[in-house]
């Protein structure tokens, strides 16, 4: 039935190899128009390894920090000016005789993106969608072996091949189909998961049921996420390691309680110092109010308005 | 300062009506910053654009009431007026930050002529220069250079754009700004600044902010009281400590239940199912079919929203 076909050979944790390595790995774009020859670094000389045992890798920054050129790179839609990517040993990027081709690739890496509405055909039924990608990932060779990969994968994500069955994406909410695409990265059993900004676009109530289902997969089937997100509440939450970007580079790196939860490098410390968290409240919001109130009493002089922060 | 009354506002035909807010009560107070929040679809921006008065695109009030009392604090004048006739009152008593903000100047005209074409009359006295001076001052404290006023918008990042928005409907010094999503694509420091400026602003005037967000952690940084909408209804309002420390409403509490904090990694668990359609809404409570309290009576009758502590309303048969 399913998996009759030959698997490529994966990098499996039993090798020791590390499931990603980045090295010195640099994207420059040129910037200021068609003949300027000014250029800008959107990623910087990045570094980083992801080790064999299934994780969650977060990268976290702010728009333009270069962490979504970052999972590009990785996901092979951008090639990068300068600097390599392994994939359990292998190249990724350059001409090297053992490079990983695009159908192992595939097969090996898949991507979740932010807008699951952007994600899959608007006039093709999902079933037959997800058919045709174990289809052409040579999962599966007929339909009907398809239906049966095709439902494994989506009851890994608690959905059942009836849930699809004839119907389009405006069928969906944004939640639900967020699944289907996770369901949809499963269909060739990966070994890493790209997945960019994934819940920015789905409802706070059921933000934390495509986080946990994240957390279910790397444990019950060993698959490896790179977790890119603006989001460090939910990086802290799922992560196993957390890397911090700013304008290109990492410029902090750990396990997410100790680079969150006690941040010691500066931008970190900015960037966490203006999240609006639920049970701590920005200390200027406080002196704000005491100043209204000094104001009120004609204590001391009345300041002239400025920024705060 | 606006009162609505049993207000049910929509888009469509009378025959095929579908509201998107429905026989909502709420008060807004004089010197608050009040908070609406919700999911995508719950009728926030509808409920924003009625408290505004700006039925186009198709919106309609089909019934209930907006009344809006004004009070001047030179003057100690009031201007009484209904929903039909907050236009008048435009970028003078009242200014509107719209979502999307960052795509609504108009592109062939520089900054500075945009911002001074909104301006009131009062805001105009003295002389070209006195003026400028002014706005750039005022500009600075939301982190823009002078040089923006020279732009046009597509030379300023869309941070910039959806700042400018926010000081303009800031500067013209209005009883009331309503600030739908005004921070969502910003990045967090650049969102931190922006947020209490406007808080500043308002502790100085001493008008009213209300503020829609789907972020929750914004509604605790700076709100005072918070309305939280599920499809259409309000279903809770109240102070905003009190609410975010004993949440009456199941929906509150499951939706403050489900984010995660940094610090800790104890297991969050998100709302099964998905709010009804407005187009056909459910008899009875609206949120029964996702709630783990639903009784038989939670999906006959709707229950109303009633004062269940002193200034904290919410809309369960049971809590």
């Amino acid at each position: 039935m399913t998996q009759d076909f030959p698997t490529p050979q994966k990098p499996s944790a039993s090798q020791g190899l590390p499931v990603l390595e980045i090295n010195a790995l640099r994207k420059l774009y040129r910037a200021g128009g068609m003949f300027s020859g000014k250029q800008i670094a959107a990623v910087d000389g990045v570094s980083l390894t992801l080790s064999p045992q299934p994780q969650v890798f977060s990268i976290v920054g702010e728009s333009g920090s270069g962490k979504t050129t970052l999972a590009r790179m990785i996901l092979r839609l951008v090639e990068p000016t300068s600097g390599e990517i392994r994939l359990g040993g292998r190249p990724l990027t350059g001409r090297h005789r053992d490079r990983i081709d695009d159908f192992e690739f595939r097969r090996l890496v898949q991507p979740i993106f932010q807008n699951p509405f952007e994600a899959f055909s608007a006039y093709l039924p999902l079933d037959s969608y997800l058919i045709n990608t174990a289809k052409n990932l040579k999962v599966a060779e007929k339909t009907t072996d398809g239906a049966d990969v095709v439902e494994d994968a989506l009851r890994s994500v608690g959905l059942s091949f009836d849930r699809v069955r004839g119907k389009f994406i405006r069928q969906f909410s944004g939640g639900e189909l967020q699944r289907i695409s996770i369901a949809r990265a499963l269909i060739p059993n990966p070994r890493l998961i790209v997945a960019d900004e994934p819940v920015s676009m789905v409802d706070a109530s059921l933000r934390m049921n495509i986080v946990n289902l994240f957390k279910t997969i790397k444990e019950e089937k060993g698959v490896s996420f790179v977790y890119i997100t603006h989001d460090l509440s939910t990086a802290y939450y799922l992560s196993d390691s957390v890397v911090i970007m700013n304008k290109g580079k990492i410029v902090d790196a750990g396990a997410p309680q100790d680079i969150l939860a006690n941040p010691r490098e500066a931008y970190t410390r900015e960037l966490m110092g203006a999240i609006p968290r639920l049970g701590e409240r920005w200390t200027e919001i406080e002196q704000i109010k005491a100043d209204a109130l000094a104001r009120d009493a004609g204590v001391g002089e009345a300041q002239p308005l400025r920024a705060r922060a | 300062m606006i009162e609505l009354k049993n207000v049910r506002a929509g888009y469509g035909t009378p025959e095929a009506f579908v509201a998107a807010v429905d026989d909502v009560t709420l008060t807004v107070h004089d010197n608050e910053i009040l908070g609406i929040a919700g999911e995508s679809g719950c009728g926030k921006s509808t409920l924003m654009r009625t408290l505004y008065g700006d039925f186009s695109g198709g919106l309609k009030m089909a019934g209930g009431k907006v009344t809006g009392n004004f009070t001047d604090p030179d003057s100690g004048r009031t201007t009484t007026s209904e929903a039909a006739g907050f236009q008048d009152l435009w970028w003078d008593v009242m200014s509107y930050v719209p979502q999307g903000s960052m795509s609504v100047l108009n592109p062939i005209m520089k900054v500075e002529k945009q911002i001074v074409d909104a301006l009131p009359k009062r805001e105009k006295k003295g002389s070209k220069a006195d003026l400028r001076q002014r706005i750039v001052e005022f500009l600075a404290g939301f982190g823009l250079p002078e040089t923006v006023l020279d732009s046009y918008p597509h030379q300023l990042s869309g941070g910039m754009r959806q700042r400018v928005l926010v000081a303009i409907a800031a500067f013209v010094r209005p009883r009331l700004i309503l600030a739908d999503e005004p921070t969502t694509a910003l990045d967090v420091v650049v969102q931190k600044r922006i947020l209490l400026m406007l808080v500043e602003i308002q502790r100085r005037l001493k008008n009213t902010l209300v503020l829609v967000s789907h972020d929750l952690g914004v509604h605790y940084q700076i709100t005072d009281r918070i309305a939280i909408a599920y499809a259409g209804k309000i279903v809770e309002v109240g102070p905003t400590a009190e609410v975010f420390e004993s949440p009456r409403h199941p929906y509150t509490e499951a939706l403050i239940g489900a984010l995660p904090r940094v610090g800790q990694k104890g297991e969050r668990v998100g709302l099964e199912g998905r709010p009804p359609s407005l187009a056909s809404p459910p008899d009875g409570c609206r949120f029964a079919a996702r709630c783990p309290e639903a009784q038989a009576i939670c999906r006959q009758s709707s229950p109303p929203l009633t004062d269940k502590a002193p200034n904290h309303a919410s809309a369960c048969h049971f809590r």
